[in-house]
């Protein structure tokens, strides 16, 4: 059997040179010194593989068009079996490789590998670096909601800043006016058709120039043995690259990744915020204020890029000890305390998220629709505990009977009797809100009572205790002699918003709105849940 | 391949795990090499399941379609198969798309209604009823079923499926279509 083997192993080789070629890879001398720190690369190599083939399944359910994309990222997350993981493996390995990249090349700059003969190794190093953030800012945009929308719309506004090319670089990005289907198109080309094939082609170079020179030694290497580069630093690649893996799995199938509403340009209220590691760019920007604006957007990060490329011909002393390598070290400790330090201000300078920016699309989202009399009796069932003796969802069954067909079976009259035998000091507010919950829920929407967060559950109690309803429609339930509140966060910002709770007389003219001064956290509950209302009302 | 055979025993830096000198063995290396390939096993497989089920595993239907109205059906003759057609609203992916759908619609002798799947249960072409022959016939392979659905001739493995059917009102509804089984 194993001479059969063999014999078809060699016949192969004799045909296509694969077996041989592969054994001269793998069999590649390596320097004595050769170690647990040369593992980095290998890393970045098995994680663009996870991203190109986890990139291909995503885009087996996705559509790239703008509309589309966001609908079929939302299939993805919520119906597609493994939809959910597929997508977290692709976004936090995208986060991850950067990490990697970073590793990789402190790794290479503190041995000072870079130095001749291997600067061009260097060289093509730095133009995958790049490339690994042209992949962040394109990808960002594909998602097509509000963080993809603003941030990329920053990102656009950048480039058109660059003397000269500027209008040029927007152009080509299909940005001259506003973001539409022209720049998310080219996005999506550059992410899928550009991109992908430069890196491989650019890996390719990368490794067969680290195999033409060799990996490179120690300065005491010169006198020892060498080692196979197979099994003994494989097997170090190969533990490296299990625990990355592993990491990245983990945040992939516990972590979910956040699809925020639809894109609307309209938005007043959202303020982009970037990836984290473009942070620190975006805090250097604000630093400079006062100085023009290209100094921050291009000249510095220009002049980063090209400190990086020409550090191999800076830097030509003779091969020394890391641990001699002071200078280097205390550049890379530089680098890394100054990037901490603006990411560091960035993640406190920005305000948080608001409740209604953090509600996750990917979810169920069918609360949303609820009147606000509903919302409060979704508020009252949690408080009620109503659960201890009631299912909502097809589970265990308890002593009282499922309630999503409720509808079916009782009337309002009967649900009021049920209550006062059952139910002790229910308010009647309290039973006609839980009666109209009770006659909403179906088969289908009974995750309302999971999902609703209990911003919105706060907020329509507040909106109801005050009689709102009388003069406001919400979701097409209401009075109207003020304006449907539906679509407001498409008109005001949340401090107006605020301000007219307040005082509506100064924000609005001659509106017969009394004032209404919530404290905190009332006041940020009922804005939250205005502001997370659909634009329109269902069935509009 | 047997390097670590012809390669000088030499210290590098002092004794180093196991209390010998570093020297790369068979018993490392077969030790390296399991490690390798069990790792390896470990991250295929937990990329290969997950995508089988991403690819493989259809979704969930979501929102359960109603009843379809189908058009009145006061006028039909036992015997006199009528081709109607309806709108439906189906679910496509993350579409949800209004597509033209059609029924063959007989009445039976006994007043019962049936209604056919428009398409042949061979390989999906589209049939009609051929009066003059009184039969349905298939024009890609020349299946043949007759007035009931059941395979007079041809390729066809099974018999005409069905829509799950009630009346209303004088009016067809049309629920599922159901795979026959075949005869």
């Amino acid at each position: 059997m194993q001479k059969k083997f063999d014999q078809f192993i060699e016949a192969f080789d004799r045909r296509t040179g694969l077996h041989t070629g592969l054994q001269k890879f793998l069999y590649e001398e390596i320097p004595a010194s050769s170690g647990w720190h040369q593992v980095f690369g290998s890393v970045a190599l098995f994680l663009i593989l996870i991203q190109f083939f986890t990139g291909i399944m995503l885009a087996f359910n996705y559509a790239p068009t703008p509309g589309d994309a966001y609908s079929s990222v939302r299939y993805i997350m919520t119906e597609v079996t493994a939809g959910r993981l597929m997508r977290g493996l692709h976004h936090w390995g995208a986060s991850m490789i950067i990490v990697i990249v970073v590793l990789h090349m402190v790794q290479v700059f503190l041995w000072g590998a870079y130095k001749k003969p291997r600067e061009g190794t260097w060289i093509v190093g730095v133009i995958l670096l790049l490339l690994t953030l042209a992949y962040g800012l394109t990808g960002y945009l594909l998602p097509w909601d509000n963080r993809a929308y603003f941030g990329t719309q920053v990102t656009t506004q950048i480039g058109a800043t660059v003397p000269i090319v500027g209008p040029y670089v927007s152009r080509l990005l299909g940005s001259t006016g506003d973001i539409g289907v022209v720049t998310f198109a080219r996005f999506y080309g550059l992410h899928v058709l550009l991109l992908p094939p430069a890196t491989m082609l650019l890996i390719g170079f990368h490794v067969y120039l680290v195999r033409r020179h060799g990996v490179a030694p120690g300065p005491q290497d010169e006198a020892k043995p060498k080692k196979s580069f197979f099994p003994e630093q494989v097997f170090k690649d190969t533990v490296a690259v299990f625990v990355a893996f592993a990491i990245l799995f983990v945040m992939a199938a516990a972590v979910k990744v956040p699809l925020e509403r639809l894109a609307d340009p309209t938005d007043t209220s959202y303020t982009p915020r970037p990836e984290w590691y473009f942070l620190f760019l975006f805090q250097t920007l604000k630093i400079l204020t006062g100085v023009p604006e290209v100094v921050g957007t291009v000249i510095l990060p220009t002049l980063a890029i090209l400190a990086l490329i020409l550090a191999p011909f800076i830097d030509r002393g003779k091969l020394v000890r890391v641990r001699q390598r002071g200078l280097a070290a205390g550049i890379v400790l530089l680098a890394g305390l100054g990037w901490g330090g603006l990411t560091l201000a960035a993640i406190k300078g920005t305000p948080p998220p608001t409740a209604a920016e953090q509600i996750d699309f990917a979810g169920p989202i069918q609360w949303m629709q609820l009147a606000p009399m509903e919302m409060a009796g979704v508020h009252y069932f949690h408080e009620e505990h109503c659960d201890s003796c009631h299912n909502v969802t097809p589970g265990t069954p308890k002593n009282g009977p499922n309630l999503l067909d409720t509808a079916n079976r009782h009337d309002a009259a009967w649900m009021t009797a049920h209550f006062q035998k059952n139910v002790t000091n229910l308010s009647d507010t309290q039973s006609k809100a839980l009666i109209a919950l009770m006659q909403k829920l179906t088969p289908d929407n009974g995750d309302v009572i999971d999902s609703a967060p209990d911003f919105a559950q706060e907020g329509a109690v507040i909106f109801q205790k005050n009689g709102c309803p009388a003069c406001h429609k919400i979701n097409g339930v209401g009075g109207v002699i003020g304006p449907s509140l539906n679509g407001l966060g498409n008109r005001r910002t949340e401090a107006w918003v605020v301000e007219h709770f307040q005082n509506p007389q100064k924000m609005s003219k001659g509106t017969s709105m009394p004032p209404y001064k919530f404290a905190n956290p009332d006041m940020q509950n009922i804005v939250s849940y205005l502001f997370t209302l659909p634009d329109k009302a269902p069935g509009q | 391949m047997s390097q670590e055979n012809n390669r000088p025993t030499m210290t590098t830096h002092g004794a180093t795990e196991l209390g010998t000198a570093e020297t790369y063995g068979p018993t490392r290396r077969a030790f390296h090499l399991a490690v390798i390939y069990v790792l390896g096993a470990i991250i295929g497989l937990a990329m290969a399941i997950p995508t089988a089920l991403y690819l493989l595993i259809p979704p969930k239907p979501r929102g359960r379609t109603g009843w379809i109205d189908a058009g009145d059906i006061s006028q039909l003759t036992p015997g006199q198969p009528v081709e109607v057609s309806f709108q439906e609203s189906r679910l496509d992916g993350w579409k949800l798309s209004t597509e033209k759908k059609t029924a063959w619609v007989v009445k039976e002798p006994d007043n019962k209604i049936v209604a056919f799947g428009p398409l042949c249960t061979h390989l999906a072409c589209p049939y009609h009823w051929e009066a003059s022959e009184d039969k349905f016939l298939c024009p890609c392979h020349g299946s043949e079923f007759s007035i009931d659905g059941k395979v007079v001739a041809g390729p066809a493995p099974r018999p005409l499926d069905r829509y799950v059917t009630k009346i209303e009102n004088n009016r067809l509804q049309l629920g599922e279509l159901k795979r026959s089984i075949p005869a």
